[in-house]
C-alpha cells in the first residue's frame, strides 16, 4: 500500500487515478500512523516552499516522512513534493527543507534569461546515471513539467532537462528516496513507466 | 528546451463532442472518452474540454465524462466553458482537470483571475481569448462570439497575464473553421506582448497550417484544433514528424 501524503495542498486526482490504472494500491492520508504503517510513501506538492513545509509541520508530518525514510522504505517526492526532499529552498526568504536529499532549491529566474516562467510543458528527461526508477523509462522520453523554482544539476541529480540551466528531472539519494520535479502522472504512458517502477521497488 | 505542444479540443455538449463553423452549425461527432483515447494514443500533449451545454444536466454529464477520461488519460487537461467564478474552478478540478480556461467569466469580473491563480495557482488559470478584426482593431468578443465587448486583444492578453493568468488561448473568429491557416497577425502581436504561454487556436486545415505558426511566430507555444483532428483528415503524428524534421522540438 502506497500512502499518498495529503497535508492540504494539491489535487490528487490524476496520481491516484494513474497509480489505480497501474494497479498499485494506494491510500490519501494526513495521518502519521497511516504513514508509517504504508510500505511505499508518495509526497505531492503545488504552491509555494515555505507555505507547504508549515502545512507539514502544522499536520506533524515531517517527523513522521523523515523517520519512514529513514527506515529505507522507498520515498517519491513529485514536484512541489520533490523540492521539499531537499535541504534548503529560497523561494521567498530561505525555508529549510525535509533534508533526505542534499542538493538547494533555487528560482529558474536567475537561470534562465528570456525563458518563459514557470516553466510548463514537456521536455527531453536524459538519465546521467542508472537509477532504479529509470528502469523502464526510455532515455530523452519526454516528460511534463509545471515549475518556477528548480534543483541545479548535482551529484543528486540521476536525470536532467534543459531549460536555459541543467534541471534535475530526477534527485536520488542512491538508496530509497526519490524526486521528480516533473509529474509522471501527467507524463502520458512514458510517466506511467515511472510510477510503475517505483511501485516494484 | 520545452516541446511545441498539439492540442486537440473537444466541444462538449450533453456528453458527445460537437464541432460547428465559424461558431455556429454545430453537428455531432463522437463519444469523447473514445477520442480521448485515440487522441492520447498519437501522442497528443494535452486535451482541451469545451463545456458548451447550457443546462444543469448537461454540466452534471460533462463532470462525469470529465472524470472519465481523467481517470484513464495521463496527460494534462484543461477544460473551460461556463467558468465564471473560483467554485466553477473548483467544481472541474475535483473532476479531474489540471488547468481552467475563463473566458466570458473573466470579461464579467476579471478578479475572478486573481482569485482562482492564488488558490490554484498561476499555472492553473487559463485566459482564454475570442477575437475579431472590427474596423482594424482586434476586438475580444464574450459569449462565444456573440457579444463584441470594449476590450482590444492585446491590452486584454496583457492585463490577463498582469491579474494571474498563467496561459493564454487566442482563438481567431476570423479564421475559425475557415481552415485557410492560423491568424498569424493577431497570434503575433499577442505574442509579442506577452511573457506566458501562448496557444493558437482557429484556423488550422493542413499540416502546412502548423509548419507556417511555428515558423512565422517562433514565440508561440502550443497550436490547438478541433475537427481537423475529429475528423481524421490530419493525424496528430505526422504534424509533429513534419515539424521535427523542420528542426521544430515537439514530443514524439
Amino acid at each position: 500500500m502506497i500512502a499518498v501524503v495529503d497535508y492540504g495542498v494539491g489535487n490528487l486526482f490524476s496520481l491516484t487515478a494513474s497509480l489505480n490504472s497501474l494497479g498499485l494500491g494506494n491510500v490519501v492520508t494526513g495521518d502519521p500512523a497511516m504513514i508509517a504503517a504504508a510500505d511505499r510513501i508518495i509526497l505531492p506538492g503545488v504552491g509555494a516552499f515555505g507555505d507547504a513545509m508549515d502545512k507539514l509541520r502544522d499536520k506533524g508530518l515531517e517527523n513522521v516522512l523523515i523517520s519512514e525514510a529513514g527506515k529505507g522504505k522507498p520515498f517519491l517526492g513529485i514536484c512541489l513534493g520533490m523540492q521539499m526532499l531537499h535541504e534548503e529552498s529560497s523561494e521567498y526568504g530561505r525555508h529549510k527543507g525535509l533534508g533526505l536529499i542534499p542538493g538547494r532549491v533555487e528560482p529558474l529566474k536567475a537561470h534562465t534569461s528570456g525563458l518563459k516562467v514557470p516553466a510548463m510543458g514537456w521536455n527531453a528527461l536524459k538519465a546521467v546515471k542508472e537509477c532504479p526508477i529509470l528502469k523502464y523509462f526510455p532515455d530523452g522520453g519526454y516528460v511534463y513539467y509545471v515549475h518556477s523554482y528548480f534543483v541545479p544539476r548535482g551529484a543528486s541529480t540521476a536525470a536532467y532537462s534543459e531549460y536555459g540551466a541543467e534541471v534535475s528531472g530526477v534527485t536520488w539519494n542512491g538508496k530509497n528516496v526519490f524526486g521528480t520535479q516533473f509529474h509522471p502522472e501527467k507524463s502520458g504512458n512514458d510517466g506511467l513507466k515511472i510510477l510503475r517502477a517505483f511501485g516494484k521497488l | 528546451m520545452i516541446a511545441k505542444r498539439i492540442i486537440p479540443c473537444l466541444d462538449v455538449r450533453d456528453g458527445r463532442v460537437v464541432k460547428g463553423k465559424n461558431f455556429v452549425g454545430i453537428r455531432d461527432v463522437e463519444s469523447p472518452v473514445e477520442l480521448a483515447r485515440r487522441y492520447n494514443a498519437e501522442n497528443a500533449d494535452e486535451l482541451v474540454f469545451y463545456d458548451i451545454t447550457a443546462s444543469n444536466e448537461g454540466r452534471k454529464l460533462f463532470t462525469s465524462v470529465l472524470s472519465e477520461v481523467a481517470r484513464e488519460i495521463f496527460i494534462p487537461l484543461t477544460v473551460g466553458g461556463g467558468i465564471n467564478t473560483v467554485e466553477d474552478f473548483d467544481r472541474v478540478l475535483k473532476s479531474g482537470a489540471d488547468k481552467v480556461s475563463v473566458n466570458t467569466g473573466a470579461i464579467r469580473d476579471p478578479s475572478v483571475i486573481t482569485a482562482a491563480a492564488k488558490k490554484y495557482g498561476d499555472q492553473c488559470v487559463v485566459l482564454s481569448m475570442d477575437v475579431k478584426r472590427v474596423n482594424g482593431i482586434f476586438k475580444v468578443f464574450a459569449r462565444g462570439g456573440r457579444e463584441e465587448t470594449e476590450l482590444e486583444a492585446v491590452s486584454w492578453a496583457k492585463k490577463g497575464q498582469s491579474l494571474g493568468a498563467g496561459e493564454i488561448v487566442l482563438n481567431s473568429i476570423d479564421t475559425d473553421g475557415v481552415k485557410d491557416g492560423f491568424d498569424i497577425e493577431m497570434l503575433d502581436a499577442v505574442c509579442s506582448a506577452v511573457d506566458v504561454p501562448v496557444v493558437a487556436s482557429g484556423g488550422a486545415g493542413k499540416i502546412e497550417h502548423f509548419e507556417e505558426l511555428f515558423d512565422k511566430v517562433p514565440r508561440v507555444d502550443a497550436a490547438l484544433a478541433a475537427s481537423i483532428f475529429h475528423f481524421g483528415e490530419v493525424s496528430i503524428s505526422d504534424i509533429k514528424q513534419r515539424l521535427r524534421t523542420r528542426g521544430v522540438e515537439v514530443r514524439i
